[in-house]
């Protein structure tokens, strides 16, 4: 669980046939722009749950 | 250029002066014998969550990559945003392998990912390789830094030419040499708090003022899309865009891939993590390191808005110092690039330092002096410091920067050839260690032939089927085959201090 955590914003980062398109806009920023922004926080929360979950100390 | 800027010069010396102190008195805090290498190079291990993460992010963030990304996004678009899962992906590896290894670093008083490896396979001619990599990759990335530097100065209005034109930078270098001689990784650690505090309020400035003047992001994006589709028409050889062209995709994936597999087996993205208190630190930046990657991706957008603002240059890496140029009043231009300059200061330090910790422990020690004493340790690795630092300055100084920049290309491909060596050596001996060294030599030689063009050194090419991929990813799969089939057929490692209680947490 700890590594699929892991891989999921891993996989997602270089996905780029997902996120290379400009629709939708976000206050007029294409998809890939502000798509690729969202992941890095979102990549915090997946590491923050591996270590959950691993029982790493925090 | 018409003169000097004044107000903008005065601020720029004000916070310069400011972190000279800082790296002066940065001696005496947290107070230890800076005659031992593990308290002069790491600080004594002794920094917690909060001064690693505004050292790692000043070490790992330099003044290098806040010129060259939005240069790049301004040249060519979308393609710069490689940077962005590049530094996405370096979170989730730094979580898993970064803790096991500075356990063990701890355990056994290792300083460097050499030392490392010298423990883990008792081979001390895969330990130099690794180190030579190391100290190699590392001094171009030290210049580039001075590049960095130089472009601010420079549009602050001070002479582009000869030699008054580099006195300004010697002058800040040579200050930034004897304060991390006398200081340690103390000084940097202390300077990066005043440097990412700058960075931040300026990006964050940067990315409300500069939209509310130019129109909004909507209009940013279509007048660079304009741009771009102009300079398609007179050049259509060279892909650009704000979306990726086809031909684009596979180079920005394997150079996401292979820069991030490369970052931490550099010595000071190694340093860093080793001066930290423990692997509870480690983990929490892993967490929360990813707010620079943030300010990163706002720094890249930074190109685009040099379009908006019909900022032309020859050089894109003078794109984003002549947008601030054009965008703020003066004072906050000086502390822009006050920000980007202390900027340079704190990685360069921290690579001179790992460089010397490197040079001294792995290269020194095994093969000319195997018994030196802590403080001769010590003293040799200080004075490492400043030959390295001087050694970047000459280059900077009177060689083309291209040389820098191609180094600095090649030294990306090199350094990921390492990571076989550290990284499987985290989880596993089965490998051998004079495989190891086999695969690191193909790896080096391997990207270095794959990157050589007849015009200019290439970071991509078509080795594999055709399709484009970054040499140094190419080369380091070339590297684990060899490592691979060696360790079969050749005898076992001759000694391996580690056991698998070594990676794990100590339990208070």
């Amino acid at each position: 669980m700890r590594y699929i955590l892991l891989l999921i914003p891993c996989v997602a980062s270089v996905a780029t046939w997902l996120y290379n398109i400009s629709e939708p806009m976000l206050f007029g920023i294409p998809f890939f722009y502000w798509f690729l922004m969202l992941l890095i926080p979102v990549s915090s929360i997946f590491i923050w749950l591996a270590a959950r979950t691993g029982g790493d100390e925090l | 250029m018409n003169g000097i800027n004044v107000t903008a010069t005065a601020v720029f010396i004000f916070f310069f002066a400011l972190v000279t102190i800082l790296g002066f008195v940065a001696a005496r805090w947290k107070a230890g014998d800076l005659n031992e290498l593990h308290e002069w190079g790491l600080g004594g291990r002794r920094f917690g969550s909060w001064i690693t993460w505004f050292l790692l992010g000043g070490d790992l963030y330099t003044a290098y990559t806040v010129i060259a990304v939005p240069a790049v996004v301004y040249a060519i678009g979308a393609y710069g945003f490689f940077a962005v899962p590049y530094t996405i992906l370096i979170y989730p590896f730094i979580f898993l392998t970064m803790p096991r290894l500075w356990n063990a670093t701890h355990k056994r008083g290792y300083l460097t990912g050499a030392d490392f490896v010298y423990g883990a396979y008792g081979n001390k001619w895969l330990e130099g390789m690794v180190a030579l990599t190391g100290i190699i990759a590392t001094m171009p990335y030290i210049a580039l830094q001075l590049v960095g530097m130089e472009k601010v100065i420079q549009a602050l209005g001070f002479p582009h030419e000869g030699m008054a034109g580099h006195l300004p930078l010697t002058i800040a270098f040579l200050i930034l040499a004897v304060y991390t001689y006398r200081s340690g990784l103390r000084a940097p650690a202390m300077i990066a708090f005043v440097k990412d505090i700058m960075i931040y309020i300026f990006v964050i400035a940067a990315v409300i003022i500069i939209p509310a003047k130019l129109g909004g992001y909507g209009a940013i994006f279509d007048s660079a899309q304009k741009d771009f589709s102009a300079q398609l028409a007179t050049n259509p050889n060279v892909a650009r865009g704000i979306l990726l062209a086809p031909s684009q995709i596979w180079p920005f994936v394997t150079l996401a891939i292979g820069s991030a597999m490369a970052l931490f087996m550099y010595p000071h993205s190694l340093t860093g993590v080793l001066s930290a208190s423990g692997p509870k630190a480690i983990r929490h930046n892993a967490i929360s390191l990813p707010a620079y990657s943030l300010v990163l991706a706002l720094i890249a957008m930074l190109g685009y808005m040099a379009h908006a603002a019909g900022i032309k240059v020859d050089n894109p890496q003078d794109a984003v110092p002549q947008l601030f140029l054009a965008m703020f009043p003066s004072w906050f231009v000086g502390f822009t690039f006050a920000a980007i300059a202390i900027g340079a200061l704190v990685p360069a330090a921290v690579m001179s330092i790992g460089a010397a910790n490197t040079f001294t422990r792995n290269l020194w020690r095994p093969f000319i002096n195997e018994n030196m004493s802590p403080s001769q340790e010590s003293a040799l690795a200080k004075l490492m410091s400043l030959v390295v630092k001087i050694g970047a300055l000459i280059v900077i100084i009177f060689l083309p920067t291209q040389f820098a920049l191609d180094l600095q290309l090649l030294g990306g491909v090199w350094m990921i050839q390492i990571f076989p060596a550290i990284i499987f050596g985290l989880y596993t001996r089965w490998y051998k260690g004079g495989a190891l060294l086999a695969g690191l030599i193909v790896g080096l030689a391997l990207g270095t032939y794959l990157s050589y063009g007849p015009a200019s050194w290439v970071p991509v090419s078509k080795a594999f089927l055709g399709i484009p991929l970054y040499n140094g990813l190419t080369a380091v799969i070339a590297n684990v085959i060899v490592a691979t089939l060696l360790s079969f057929v050749l005898p076992a490692n001759k000694s391996d201090e580690l056991t698998e209680a070594d990676f794990r947490d100590a339990r208070a």
